[in-house]
C-alpha cells in the first residue's frame, strides 16, 4: 500500500476532533425538545447520515458515469468506496429512525412512502454490492457497477422527495410537512446550529472514509492484478 | 392533541442511547472492517510478490 499522505492524516485528526464537538453540541449544548425528550436529539446524526448516505450513492453515480466515458478503473474503484460508505450510513438512519418512531410513533416500523422507499434504496445498494462480487471479469465487473450505480441512482430522489409528494408521517426538515406529519418540530437557533454542524462533520467524515476506501480498493486492486497475473 | 396534556418531555432517555450506540457501533464496526481487510490484503500481497520471486 502506497504510504499515507500527510493531508489524509490531518483530515482524520480533523474528523475525529469535528466530531467529537458534534457530539458534545448533541449531548450537551442542543437544547431538549419539549415534547419528544432526549430521543430527539437522534434526530441530528439520523438526518446527518441520511445525507451521507445519499451523496456517496450520488457519488457512485457520477463515478460511473466518468468511468463509462473514459474507462479508467480508478473510477470505478471510487464509486464501489462511495456505494459502501453511502449503505453503512443509510443503515445508521434507517436503524435510528425507527429506533426514534418507537416513543413518537408508537411503532417501531411502518410502510409509509418515506420509510419504503429507503427501503428499497437500501436494497439496492445492497445488490449492487452482492451482484458485483459474483463477477470475475474486473473490467466487465466496472462497466456493470457503473450502470447500474447510474441507473439504482434513480432511488434517490424518489427517496428524497417521498416525504414531499406523498401522503406521508415522516417529518421534513426543510420544506413544508404534510398534514399528518408525525413528531415534527420547530427548531431553535440552537437546534439549527447543531443540525448544520452535524451536517458539516458528516460530510467530512464521508470524505475521510472515502478516501481511506479508496486506498484500499487500490490495494484489492493490486492484488487482484498480481493474483491474476500468477494464474495466467 | 394528548401533548398538550404532558407535563414535561416524554422520558425517552433509553431510545437516545440506543440511537447513539446505533450510530456509533456501526461507524467503529466499519472502520474496524477497513483495518481488518486492509492487514489481510497486505499479507496477500506479501505472499502473492514472495511466490512471483520464487518463481523468477
Amino acid at each position: 500500500m502506497d504510504k499515507k499522505p500527510g493531508l489524509l492524516t490531518v483530515l482524520d485528526a480533523v474528523t475525529i476532533i469535528t466530531l467529537l464537538v458534534a457530539t458534545w453540541m448533541v449531548f450537551f449544548f442542543a437544547p431538549v425538545e419539549a415534547v419528544m425528550g432526549l430521543v430527539q436529539k437522534v434526530f441530528y446524526f439520523h438526518v446527518a447520515s441520511a445525507w451521507v448516505g445519499m451523496l456517496g450513492f450520488l457519488v457512485a453515480a457520477v463515478a460511473g458515469g466518468i468511468y463509462l466515458a473514459k474507462g479508467d478503473r480508478k473510477w470505478d474503484i471510487l464509486g464501489l468506496a462511495s456505494v459502501e460508505i453511502g449503505l453503512a450510513f443509510t443503515f445508521i438512519a434507517t436503524v435510528t429512525g425507527s429506533i426514534w418512531a418507537r416513543p413518537i410513533w408508537n411503532t417501531w416500523w411502518t410502510w409509509d412512502p418515506r420509510l419504503t422507499t429507503t427501503t428499497i434504496m437500501l436494497l439496492i445498494y445492497a445488490a449492487y454490492l452482492m451482484l458485483r462480487s459474483g463477477l470475475e471479469d474486473p473490467d466487465r465487473r466496472a462497466r456493470f457497477g457503473a450502470v447500474y450505480a447510474i441507473i439504482g441512482f434513480l432511488s434517490v430522489p424518489l427517496t428524497f422527495f417521498s416525504a414531499r409528494l406523498f401522503r406521508t408521517i415522516h417529518p421534513v426538515v426543510i420544506g413544508t410537512n404534510q398534514p399528518g406529519a408525525e413528531g415534527s418540530f420547530d427548531m431553535t437557533g440552537d437546534m439549527r446550529l447543531v443540525f448544520f454542524f452535524s451536517l458539516f462533520t458528516f460530510t467530512i467524515i464521508f470524505v475521510d472514509l472515502l478516501w481511506h476506501r479508496v486506498r484500499l480498493g487500490r490495494l484489492q486492486d493490486k492484488v487482484e492484478q498480481l493474483k491474476l497475473r500468477f494464474n495466467a | 392533541m394528548l401533548h398538550l396534556l404532558q407535563e414535561g418531555p416524554a422520558q425517552t432517555v433509553n431510545y437516545f442511547i440506543a440511537g447513539y450506540v446505533v450510530i456509533f457501533g456501526v461507524m467503529a464496526l466499519y472502520l474496524a472492517s477497513l483495518i481488518i481487510r486492509q492487514r489481510n490484503l497486505m499479507q496477500d500481497l506479501d505472499t502473492l510478490q514472495e511466490m512471483e520471486e520464487g518463481k523468477s
